[in-house]
């Protein structure tokens, strides 16, 4: 950035109005620690999956008719008379798991890693707002196709808010707009679907914008100390990035073209009906684990406080966590405390996948327990008390290091 | 951290386990759609799609199916033609403003045996029979079920198990207790290519036609995901390779 090209000609005209050209050199100059490793692949990823989405999405909306009595059939007819229908249906439903499995890839390898340290703080926020309004997408548009799980799945998730004391009722009334979940909640819904990803391009655009300022966090937590510590992003990065993309797509094909409804509820193919309730509600595998967290507390209005509160204590982590050392790698103690929290949360998922009743509610309840415990109890003791490993020299000295093995 | 990978197939894998419903598991059977060669069996499509017509659609509808489509599964257009004239379609209005009757053409849906949900029920004990257009996409393991169920109508093994007038027993069922009579009865269908018409024969077959109705993209499907899978394999290979030169002379 420092070094600035001198742009000559129509190209020299347009740079001095618009600065289109060093903008792109920005890009491909930005300077990134050599040492990253394939768990900084998922952020593209994550990119490359929302533009899918909005794309296939914005096919999908020219033949889908949001109306209680046609969407159900809009889609079928989608994936029966369109042309490659089923196809753009299958890419968009399996492209949200696929979205939704490298963002928690993208926010686990932040969590050991370290990357919401300071000076990144912001960026970690944007993140988890774009988390957020991620979720809430995916909820909106899985109510879409009008199945059985759209519709109970909108019911009870928009019934939380009746927990709230007071103005509860009157939110889920206004949520609906009528006295149930019907078409007016079926038309904001889309409507809402349509327009949330353009905000999510947009937050993304922020995210990577924060991310530019400090730029990435690298395996060793190290801050950059020299030149021999990155390299230029292109070819370098580019060409992992595409590495990831392939293994990525090799993935998310098999799905679509072998599997596509395995990731699905077989309910779904069912048209809403409103007077049968299906046996178990479930939503969708990347929300089972809050699900859980939702379930395991007996209060309703404390279950929802506590799933609200299970993503927003991910604001309070830089906090939370005092060790000045970010990466888990030198970080012997945070690493085991670390390791049993992503066991608890698929363990978490697992049990939000299976009926509230018995053993499997005290086991939530456990699991639960365990989550806050980790963020509000774990962690900042940890980050005090540890003994932590010593640290490499510097980016480039670890770089060799392992180049070297 | 590689572990990252694992983690999240982990999740994956231990998500999907479906709560089950004190049914009976179906066996797994061998189908001729199954896996990613699976092809629709077009002479069983069609010997089930007898099945259905003459068996099945006088509860089910198949509301989603269009006569024209029956070429996938073999049938000649004017073979399809005829099988659509075969019924009667309420029509209009016509210039004169009037509704008719007229026969049907392959541009028109399968005949629904009633008219609305209610007539469904006052007719069949107060059960809905539901549409099978989407059944093997719309329950659990859906082809092995639907042949499992079929094949499935025994007398109670358990005790103390209680079967209403008009209930019949059947493990595959959610509470084993169905509204629908054993369907399918040894020669019931006469095949017109002579196949032997049992009652394993019958229900293998309309699976075969319900899952094509189901998934009409299928064959399509997975021809494209192989010819899909082969360029990627090459497209991750050939960047694994530029990668790897690309990143050689970093120190």
């Amino acid at each position: 950035m420092s070094d600035k090209t001198e742009y000559k000609g129509l190209k020299g005209w347009i740079e001095h109005r618009l600065p289109i050209f060093s903008s792109l050199e920005h890009f491909s100059k930005y300077q990134t620690p050599k040492n990253l490793n394939y768990a900084w692949n998922f952020g593209s990823m994550a990119g490359i999956a929302l533009v899918l989405q909005i794309l296939t999405g914005l096919l999908l909306a020219m033949h889908y008719t949001p109306h209680i009595k046609m969407a159900f059939q809009s889609v079928e007819s989608i994936m029966r008379d369109v042309n490659y229908g089923w196809l753009l249906r299958y890419m968009h439903a399996v492209g949200a798991s696929m979205f939704f499995m490298v963002v928690y890839a993208h926010i686990a390898r932040g969590l050991y890693y370290g990357s919401y340290k300071s000076p990144r703080e912001l960026l970690w926020f944007f993140g988890i707002i774009l988390f957020l309004a991620m979720m809430a997408t995916a909820f909106m548009g899985y109510v879409l196709p009008w199945g059985q799980m759209s519709f109970w799945g909108a019911t009870v998730i928009t019934n939380l808010f009746s927990a709230f004391p007071l103005v509860g009722e009157s939110i889920v009334t206004w949520l609906w707009g009528g006295f149930s979940v019907g078409n007016p909640t079926l038309n904001r819904f889309f409507a809402l679907h349509y327009l949330l990803p353009f905000m999510l391009l947009g937050l993304v655009v922020i995210h990577i914008a924060t991310l530019h300022q400090h730029g990435s966090n690298n395996p060793t937590g190290l801050d950059v100390k020299s030149k021999k510590d990155t390299i230029n992003f292109h070819p370098y990065y580019t060409v992992k990035d595409f590495v990831g993309f392939g293994i990525f797509f090799i993935i998310y094909a098999y799905f679509v073209f072998f599997e596509p409804n395995y990731l699905g509820h077989p309910d779904n193919y069912i048209p809403a009906n409103p007077m049968v309730t299906p046996t178990h509600i479930v939503p969708e595998w990347y929300f089972l684990p809050f699900y859980a967290i939702l379930r395991s507390i007996p209060n309703k209005l404390a279950g929802v406080l506590a799933m609200f509160g299970s993503i927003l204590i991910l604001f309070f982590l830089p906090w939370l966590d005092k060790c000045k050392i970010r990466s888990g790698n030198y970080r012997p103690i945070f690493k085991v405390a670390y390791l049993f929290f992503i066991i608890d949360v698929v363990f978490l998922g697992w049990l939000g996948g299976k009926p509230a009743e018995g053993d499997y509610i005290s086991m939530a309840q456990v699991a639960t327990f365990f989550y806050f415990f980790y963020f509000l109890i774990l962690v900042p003791v940890i980050s005090i008390y540890e003994k932590t490993k010593p640290l490499p020299a510097s980016i480039s000295e670890d770089f060799a290091k392992h180049k070297g093995a | 951290m590689r572990n990252f990978l694992l983690i999240i197939f982990t999740i994956f894998i231990s998500l999907m386990a479906n709560a089950n419903e004190d049914a009976m598991h179906p066996k797994k059977e061998a189908w001729p759609f199954d896996g990613i060669f699976g092809k629709v069996d077009r002479e069983a499509a069609q010997r089930g799609y007898k099945v259905y017509k003459e068996v099945c659609s006088a509860c089910h509808s198949m509301d989603l199916i269009a006569f024209r489509t029956l070429t996938d599964i073999g049938f000649s257009k004017e073979e399809v033609k005829a099988l659509a004239a075969e019924s009667q379609i309420h029509d209009g209005p016509n210039d004169q403003g009037e509704m008719f009757d007229r026969p049907r053409t392959p541009a028109d849906f399968l005949p629904a045996p009633f008219p609305n949900e209610q007539a469904a029920r006052a007719a069949n004990n107060g059960a809905y029979p539901p549409d099978l257009s989407l059944i093997i996409k719309a329950r659990h393991d859906g082809a092995n079920y639907v042949h499992a169920l079929l094949n499935g109508f025994t007398e109670p093994n358990k005790e103390g198990l209680v079967i209403p007038n008009g209930m019949y027993y059947n493990p595959y069922f959610p509470g084993h207790k169905i509204a629908m009579a054993p369907p399918l009865a040894e020669g019931q269908v006469t095949f017109d290519d002579g196949t032997n018409s049992t009652i394993e024969q019958m229900s293998r077959d309309v699976v075969v036609f319900l899952q094509w109705a189901a998934e009409p993209e299928m064959e399509v499907r997975k021809r494209m995901g192989i010819k899909t899978m082969i360029f990627l394999l090459i497209f991750t290979g050939f960047f694994i390779v530029a990668k790897r030169r690309i990143w050689k002379n970093v120190k």
